[in-house]
């Protein structure tokens, strides 16, 4: 959509004031709100199906005999008791409580991930990967009708390909976000297009695609695909990893809403109305001219 | 148009709402209705059928799973599930170092067969190299030899009306209230003649070992491990597996898993 026209049917619909503007299309909120459910249901379905193998391992088999493990979590009997640890190249962690050993008081089990993190919370592996394939239909779908329409519909090109002045705005912005000094634009700053562009282009095909790596039906069709990922444990090790990627990203993503100021981003999110800062108080009144 | 979007606004504002209130209640606030049966599992299964038809679309019949090299072979197949029988029957049959063993094919065929191991082994054999990877997550490279089914298929003849081969096994995977409960699975004819499936009786160019499956279990290159059962004494063809054990197509279908375990 138009950015001009929308400001100016912002405006008549506000009387003068052209601060409120129309920034997110409903397609960008529908698809939003479908990824935030799908991802929720698949972090903590993946996260019982981890459970079952609570191992990480690189190459195309598992050491038994042989070691490539780089991350376990676990259980283990010590002089205090059951404790939990978890171990990554060879660091030993306690973790006792929420990793490799918990529940409620008196009645811990030996499990990785606890049962608030994970659906259904006791052990069945069988169901959560009924619920973790659903919503892989699901965001799979999503984000290529999202790509579509994005690519036709000048989503992508216009909000979150980068440009160079993107690159030369990259330190400001870098200070700018540490001070947790926010400007309310209708343009994505560097940080978010980097943030968001990651995410949709990088980080969930790569989900994607090792999740499909790990499948020994996908592996008679794209052979290949294990091999430029460096073996089945490998794509599962990297689609685990991704997965903390992503954890991570929700996390800062939360937290820059709640400092940018959550009402006003929520409502853009929710409703597609954003209340940008006034021309006086831009910086950079460049930035707004495309 | 506005009035759609109002009602879509106050619906994503009340999800949105419901899911963070769900977050901060724990995750067994889902356990309800997941259980095999259940209304939701039952529509959430749905993709299960969505991810069957779109493997089956992009492997077709012949795609075979990769095959690597005996550098690839590190380590002994890690045997799972059941690994020594208690049976009578198979504890009966192994002290006699299976001679008194035989491979029953029976069902929707013209020529029900009775085979001895040595009868399986004077067919022709395929030995392939391939990756085992199991529902948990864990994988093992193995040098598997056996009797390709679909040769076995053709000697007893297949009726047409038969559509899936069922495995009819020695050992008992579960002690239930109602008896013995002993393992059993289904794969339909496609993978039963898939050039890469094999009667197993050799493990890394030594006889099938008693934790692998001894004398004989069967490979499904394209598909999870608990879809190639072990201890193998009866090969049954039928034409629905609305009769096999609780009608799900296999002992862990019974218990929660999808039968096509190709992802």
């Amino acid at each position: 959509m138009d950015t001009a026209a929308n400001n100016q049917s912002a405006a008549k619909a506000d009387g003068n004031d052209t601060t409120l503007i129309y920034r997110q299309s409903r397609w960008t909120r529908l698809t939003h709100w479908i990824w935030a459910f799908s991802l929720f249901f698949m972090l903590l379905s993946g996260l019982q199906i981890f459970n079952a193998r609570p191992q990480l391992y690189i190459g195309k088999q598992s050491g038994f005999e042989f070691h490539n493990t780089i991350l376990e979590i676990g259980a283990e009997n010590t002089a205090n008791g059951p404790r939990g640890f978890t171990q990554i190249f060879g660091h030993r962690f306690d973790t006792t409580g929420v990793l490799g050993w918990s529940g409620p008081p008196g009645q811990e089990t030996q499990r990785a991930f606890p049962s608030w993190a994970t659906i259904p919370s006791y052990y069945d592996l069988g169901t959560a990967r009924v619920v973790h394939f659903f919503f892989a239909w699901v965001l799979s779908a999503t984000l290529l009708i999202w790509l579509i329409a994005g690519l036709i519909n000048g989503h992508v090109r216009r909000d979150l390909a980068p440009r160079l002045s993107d690159l030369r705005k990259l330190p400001r912005d870098i200070v700018d976000h540490a001070k947790l000094k926010f400007h309310h634009t209708r343009e994505y700053n560097t940080l978010q297009k980097m943030a968001y562009g990651g995410v949709l282009f990088v980080l969930l095909p790569l989900m994607i695609i090792t999740g499909l790596a790990m499948s020994p039906s996908m592996d008679s069709v794209l052979p290949w695909l294990n091999e430029i990922l460096g073996g089945r444990q490998t794509a599962r090790t990297i689609h685990f990893t991704i997965m903390l990627l992503l954890v991570g990203f929700f996390i800062i993503h939360i937290l820059m809403i709640l400092a940018a100021g959550p009402i006003n981003e929520l409502r853009s999110i929710i409703t597609g109305w954003y209340r940008t800062d006034p021309p006086a108080e831009h910086d950079q009144p460049t930035e707004r001219s495309v | 148009m506005a009035k759609f979007q109002i009602t879509r606004r106050k619906f994503l504002t009340a999800s949105s709402l419901g899911l963070s209130g769900i977050a901060l209640s724990g995750c067994d606030a889902f356990d309800s209705g997941l259980g095999i049966g259940g209304g939701l599992r039952s529509f959430l299964e749905n993709a299960n059928g969505l991810t069957y038809r779109a493997q089956r679309l992009l492997a077709g019949r012949d795609a075979l799973a990769p095959e690597f090299t005996e550098a690839d072979i590190r380590q002994p197949q890690r045997p799972n599930g059941v690994t020594a029988p208690d049976d009578d029957t198979y504890k009966g049959l192994l002290a006699n170092n299976f001679s008194d063993w035989r491979l029953e094919v029976t069902g929707l065929v013209e020529k029900p067969l009775s085979l001895t191991r040595e009868q399986l082994q004077n067919m022709p054999s395929r030995t392939q190299i391939t990756r085992h990877d199991c529902v948990e997550g864990w994988s093992c490279i193995a040098k598997w030899t056996g009797t390709p089914l679909s040769l076995v298929l053709d000697q007893a003849v297949v009726k047409p009306q038969a559509r899936y081969v069922m495995f009819h096994c020695l050992d008992t995977i579960e002690q239930s209230l109602s008896g013995d409960i002993k393992y059993y699975g289904t794969i339909d004819l496609i993978d039963a003649r898939h050039p890469q499936t094999i009667l197993a009786y050799g493990l890394n160019g030594k006889p099938l070992p008693v934790e692998n499956g001894a004398p004989l279990r069967v490979r499904v290159e394209r598909q999870l491990g608990y879809k190639m059962p072990k201890y193998l004494y009866k090969i049954e063809l039928v034409d629905s597996f609305a009769n096999v054990g609780g009608g799900r197509g296999g002992y862990w279908e019974d218990n929660g898993y999808d039968w096509y375990g190709g992802i």
